[in-house]
């Protein structure tokens, strides 16, 4: 069977450091920080006081109250991304066919939020469960996923992936599947999450996971650096809108780039740690490869996962040297997340936003907070240290991993 | 109009989000308030909480217009 080629031809993003496409990427190229103080609720008492919030957002300005009321913000976030994407990719929708429009979204845990506030109610309460009809639609997390169908009549496949940090790309390469199948002709796809919660950054600050850095959040988040000290969590959204290439070109749709590989592993190995030797993560990467095609040499971009985690960040960059030999010096690296924090199930989808946008610009955007970097890591790697640069990016490839040993890896192509 | 009646209609406005004028004695939550069953659900546990009250599931269902809401609600104070 032939495949079917698939291009990018929509991108949305509200993301810490920019609420739009267009200001996530003059963040993005600028090396803006996203990191601040934890204003969702009182953190006094936690270990970790900071995270990348959104900023400036009312979801009033973008979803009508009544149905806004009936979304969980990880679903408020992915409506507001992929409408973005869908009016960007600038669809006729009397003419579209619906029928043959999926939406697969990614989130790693859902509505914690809802289920935070229901339960604290409950426990407030003298144990006769007065449980809000809607709790349950919006904590699910396919509620993202089913809310973008409707709003936009949708039909064709929908659900949403969960696998952690890597749920976003697991969504991408979903989508890719059934578009180049010829299954459907367009899929919405992304990740979305809304990890500011009690819930979510007590859980995470207790398995010392995140960065405790309260004295100075604005440098918290500094992958490869010598002193960093975990993720540092953040909000968000990125959507893109993949279509069959003939489908786009018959429309005369503007074309970011084509998605040519999708890759994943699983590390078996521990449900948090990542392998150490970083086999999981060259699994991934070499099956993406294949999958695309591609030499090793051909990729100039690697938009890591690089999470700041003392034990993740070198074991990621083992795995580029072992996977690209002698290529790995010569390629561009970064960690975006050094700007908008750990979006988890939401990441690969921002990332992947990014690494569009670094082909289109043919601009590498920098890891930031590197002060001291890391004697541990490969000193021959181009970590495109806290200044974006210009060059030439052909293909860009973007990494994420996730609690659970899941690896996805995605690879992109100017067109 | 009585301190029920009002609250009843505010409360109407807020999680159905209509316009205050449409919120008549009269008017059915589904069939004019554009309320779905999961709409109907939570306003009658808004009720509940906001005047204190209990309303068991076989009288919740007799409840479906604006004015039923109010005369209910009048009677259990």
């Amino acid at each position: 069977m032939e495949l079917k080629r698939v291009v990018v031809t929509g991108l949305g993003a509200l993301t810490p450091i920019g609420n739009t496409v267009g200001d996530f990427w003059d963040g993005l190229s600028k090396g803006k920080n996203g990191c601040g103080p934890i204003t969702k609720f009182d953190a006094e008492k936690f270990r970790t006081r900071f995270a990348c919030e959104l900023k400036d957002f009312k979801v009033e300005d973008y979803i009508n109250p009544k149905e806004a009321r009936k979304m969980d913000p990880f679903t408020q976030y992915a409506v507001v991304a992929s409408d973005e994407a869908i009016a960007d990719a600038g669809f006729d929708m009397e003419t579209l066919n619906k029928n043959k429009v999926g939406v697969i979204w990614g989130s790693g845990i859902g509505g914690l939020k809802t289920f935070e506030d229901e339960m604290i109610y409950f426990g407030q309460g003298d144990g006769t469960p007065k449980i809000n009809p809607f709790f349950i639609p919006k904590m699910i997390a396919d509620s993202s996923s089913g809310q973008i169908s409707i709003r936009n009549r949708f039909r064709g496949p929908n659900y949403v992936t969960v696998s952690a940090c890597s749920s976003a790309n697991n969504a991408i390469i979903d989508a890719f599947n059934y578009i180049r199948t010829g299954r459907i002709h367009v899929c919405v796809t992304g990740g979305s999450e809304a990890p500011v919660t009690i819930a979510s950054v007590g859980g995470f600050t207790a398995m010392h996971a995140m960065s405790t850095r309260n004295d100075d959040p604005a440098t918290a988040c500094r992958p490869y650096d010598v002193d960093r000290d975990g993720f540092v969590v953040g909000e968000g959204a990125g959507a893109l809108i993949l279509e069959e290439y003939e489908h786009a070109k018959a429309r005369g749709a503007k074309i970011y780039a084509e998605l040519i590989g999708g890759g994943f592993s699983s590390d078996a190995h521990h449900i948090t740690a990542p392998h150490p030797e970083g086999y999981g993560a060259l699994l991934s990467m070499l099956d993406a490869l294949e999958d695309a095609g591609i030499k090793p040499e051909e990729v100039d971009y690697i938009n890591t996962h690089g999470t700041s985690t003392p034990i993740g960040d070198p074991q990621e960059i083992k795995a580029i040297v072992d996977c690209f030999g002698e290529h790995a010096y010569k390629m561009s690296i970064s960690s975006t997340k050094s700007m908008t924090g750990h979006l988890l199930g939401g990441a690969g989808a921002v990332e992947a936003v990014a690494s569009v946008l670094a082909i289109q610009h043919q601009f590498v955007p920098p890891t930031i907070n590197i002060f001291n970097r890391d004697p541990e890591i490969d000193q021959r790697i181009d970590l495109t240290e806290n200044k974006g640069k210009s060059r030439k990016i052909d293909i860009a490839l973007s990494n994420g991993f996730g609690f659970g040993g899941h690896n996805a890896t995605v690879i992109f192509r100017k067109l | 109009m009585s301190d029920i009646a009002e609250k009843v209609k505010s409360i109407i406005v807020e999680k159905l989000g209509v316009e205050a004028s449409e919120v008549t004695p009269e008017a059915s939550f589904t069939n004019d308030l554009g309320a779905d069953s999961l709409d109907t659900v939570e306003l009658i546990m808004e009720f509940e909480k906001e005047f204190s009250v209990s309303i068991p599931d076989d009288q919740a269902e007799n409840i479906q217009t604006v004015g039923q809401a109010i005369a209910y609600l009048e009677n259990a104070k």
